[in-house]
């Protein structure tokens, strides 16, 4: 039975954690993500959960504390923002290259300076290099739902890797909207309890973990991590296909919004996929083809199904609410442009950079591409593929 | 119970011989003697921060470690036994665990009162049930010999050489169990390598068996920072508390107790010379030097005194 509310996307992923009730949560505040903790401190002072809360002095401390607890044969998670993640940048690989199935609800914010407190990805791209299995909502139902799955991709046997749950800094996390939330007991059982083999609080068999490894060994553990990404993707859609089944809701690496016969497309990450939909359904109805590739998996990187799902658009443009300061484009643009190359494609591509430090993205925004898309395509040829959308030049 | 250093040395070693540690390394007399005050039915995981014991004791795929042992980075050994601790208490609490377990950070000086300042500070006013251990030997000896908070004056250190301009280092030592003292923790304490170890087995059984939070402070010669005749740590040791450079004292629920009070306190010098980093102040013309030293351990003691009502 689900049940409708009115609730912000922090608020959502709070509950979803309430629900889970997870082992061990190290907190530390930072805007856009400080409710995340403070409603889950909330659950805790008032007996609604039992986890062990732990409220450290700094991200770098949350997140050591998280590769400890989890480490020790917890499930644990964390939850941060922007600088926070920056500051835990070292901790990300290491969490990843130990295989520890760490949670992170991350609500995405600019970078640091200036100083800026409003949604941009740099925070979330700048980890994309870490090991993490990186995973983005449009709304907030989406980041409750994510989180709802987010356990049993990562633990995923095959897998064990930690995962980045990530919804737009104020957009998603502070608007409230409606949505409909699953009975605790189904969520509880839908992610079931965790069984770790080889942990340090196993009386049975000590365990090292953490080693020194250099020139001999240090290559092949770099390459174990990435033989677990590799069952990523199956695991998305294995664990997809049973939250359709308990929720009727249908999610998968990404999703092709009227994309199929689209002759123009963009592909985006975020929330304002839910701009660019009504952009796309306002040309349709004037007898455009557009449409729109909503990336949810970001890391690992979909690429052949995403090449596929492009192939037979005349122009593509690849939306990034990030810089990479390569004078080349964002780091959504590089990932979509090889991907396209190694299939062969010939599609006509162009990059742009949008949103950054929370800059509105409208409509008429998403419209502005489409028409600038309409006469690529016309004049056959992509021009300048490094692009600015909404800025004072 | 009654302290036996018969039964007390008898306990299995729990790091193991093998690792890659210098002989005579201080670091390593630290963490075995420290091991000796866990109970011997009692279960331990140990956090690790990066340093020559890390990296000389858990070489991949070989660990000198019979204890579950965790080495994270270099800053965080303080947040990540949080961590560890925090996840030992749910299971518990979650009736997931029937064992008792311990928990005990490992440190150099770098790892401690430099770069893992904040997670320590954090750990301890969380006032986690764990111990944090600093083998203090005055440098950060595994990158090679490079000055830190805790090296002490004037010492000749890879960042701070003694040249035309130079005497070493410039600045005191940061008095650390004095900081962590000031976080209300319920036990501190200061020790090194002191007659039979009686003094360091009965603090680190104290420490461990504490409930909350508790720090330990050893100095841990380094016989390649230090330059002594790698035998004789025991004497600069001993040295190092006669001259009350390194005194052994513990801080009880705040109440200040001072362990031993040398009748003839030795002049710094003793505890300077035998040392190959100081060799500059022995200098002709340097004598103001090891009086400025001098002056600076006296002061430490006096307040040290104060503290303990003496």
């Amino acid at each position: 039975m689900a049940k409708r509310d009115r609730l912000s996307g922090n608020e959502a992923v709070a509950v979803a954690l309430r629900q889970i009730n997870p082992d061990v949560f190290p907190a530390f505040p930072i805007t856009p993500s400080t409710e995340i903790p403070q409603y889950f401190a909330s659950f805790v002072a008032n007996g609604q959960v039992d986890t062990e809360f732990i409220t450290v002095e700094s991200e770098h401390s949350s997140m050591s504390a998280a590769i400890g607890a989890s480490a020790a044969g917890t499930r644990a998670l964390t939850a941060t923002s922007s600088c926070g993640l920056a500051y835990m940048w070292e901790e990300l690989y290491i969490a990843a290259s130990n295989r520890l199935p760490i949670v992170l609800a991350l609500v995405n914010r600019a970078l640091s300076g200036p100083i800026n407190i409003n949604c941009d990805h740099s925070d979330a791209m700048g980890a994309r290099d870490s090991g993490w299995i990186q995973i983005y909502a449009e709304n907030n139902q989406e980041a409750y739902d994510n989180m709802v799955q987010a356990f049993r991709i990562s633990e995923h046997k095959s897998v064990r890797l930690p995962i980045m749950i990530c919804q737009d800094g104020f957009i998603t996390s502070h608007a409230v909207e409606n949505i409909e939330l699953l009975e605790d007991e189904d969520v509880k059982a839908f992610v079931g309890e965790y069984k770790p083999e080889n942990y340090l609080l196993n009386p049975k068999c000590p365990l090292a973990v953490g080693p020194y490894a250099v020139t001999d060994y240090y290559m092949e553990a770099k390459r174990s991590q990435a033989e677990g990404m590799r069952y990523v993707e199956t695991a998305v859609l294995e664990t997809a296909g049973d939250f359709a089944r308990l929720s009727g809701r249908e999610y998968g690496l990404f999703e092709a919004y009227r994309l199929e016969d689209a002759d123009y497309a963009v592909v985006m990450i975020g929330s304002a996929a839910g701009t660019a939909k009504d952009a796309v359904d306002e040309l349709r109805a004037d007898g455009e083809k557009a449409g729109l590739l909503k990336l949810r998996l970001y890391r690992p990187f979909p690429a052949e199904a995403i090449a596929e799902a492009l192939k037979h658009v005349k122009t593509v443009a690849i939306m990034d609410r990030a810089e990479s300061y390569n004078n080349h484009g964002g780091p959504l643009g590089a990932d979509v442009m090889a991907a396209l190359y190694r299939a062969g494609s010939r599609v006509l591509a162009v990059n742009y950079i949008y949103g950054l430090g929370g800059r509105d993205v409208r409509v008429e925004s998403i419209k502005e591409v489409f028409a600038a898309l309409k006469q690529i395509a016309s004049d056959g040829r992509a021009g300048e593929a490094y692009r600015y959308l909404g800025i004072r030049e | 119970m009654a302290y036996n250093f018969k039964d007390t040395m008898n306990k299995p070693e729990r790091l193991s011989s093998g690792h890659r540690m210098c002989a005579g390394c201080g670091g390593t007399i630290a963490v075995r003697n420290v091991l000796r005050g866990l109970h011997e039915e009692d279960k331990a995981v140990i956090a690790n921060a990066t340093g020559c014991l890390e990296v000389s004791t858990f070489t991949y795929p070989y660990t000198a470690w019979e204890d579950s042992y965790i080495h994270n980075a270099f800053e965080n050994a303080g947040a990540t036994l949080s961590g560890v601790e925090g996840a030992y208490n749910l299971m518990k609490r979650r009736g997931r665990l029937d064992e008792t377990y311990k928990f005990i950070a490992f440190g150099g000086d770098g790892g401690t009162y430099d770069i893992g300042f904040q997670s320590l500070s954090g750990a301890m006013e969380r006032n986690h049930d764990l111990v944090y251990v600093c083998y203090d030997n005055g440098a950060y000896m595994n990158t090679g010999i490079q000055r830190s908070s805790a090296t002490p004056l004037f010492a000749d250190t890879t960042t701070t050489p003694v040249g035309k301009n130079s005497n070493g280092k410039i600045q005191n030592r940061k008095d650390l169990a004095s900081v962590i003292a000031a976080h209300d923790v319920p036990y501190v304490a200061q020790t090194t390598f002191w007659k039979n170890f009686k003094d360091l087995h009965l603090k680190a059984e104290k420490a461990i068996y504490t409930p909350g939070a508790a720090f330990l402070n050893i100095m841990a010669p380094c016989p390649r920072g230090w330059r002594y005749r790698t035998p004789n740590i025991m004497e600069i040791c001993r040295l190092g508390v006669e001259t009350c450079y390194w005194p052994l004292f513990e801080v009880v629920e705040g109440k200040w107790i001072l362990n031993y009070e040398p009748k003839n306190k030795k002049p710094i010098e003793d505890f300077l010379r035998p040392q190959g980093r100081f060799k500059h102040l022995f200098k002709k013309g340097n004598e103001e030097l090891i009086e400025a030293f001098q002056k600076e351990v006296d002061r430490r003691w006096e307040e040290l005194l104060f503290r303990c009502s003496k």
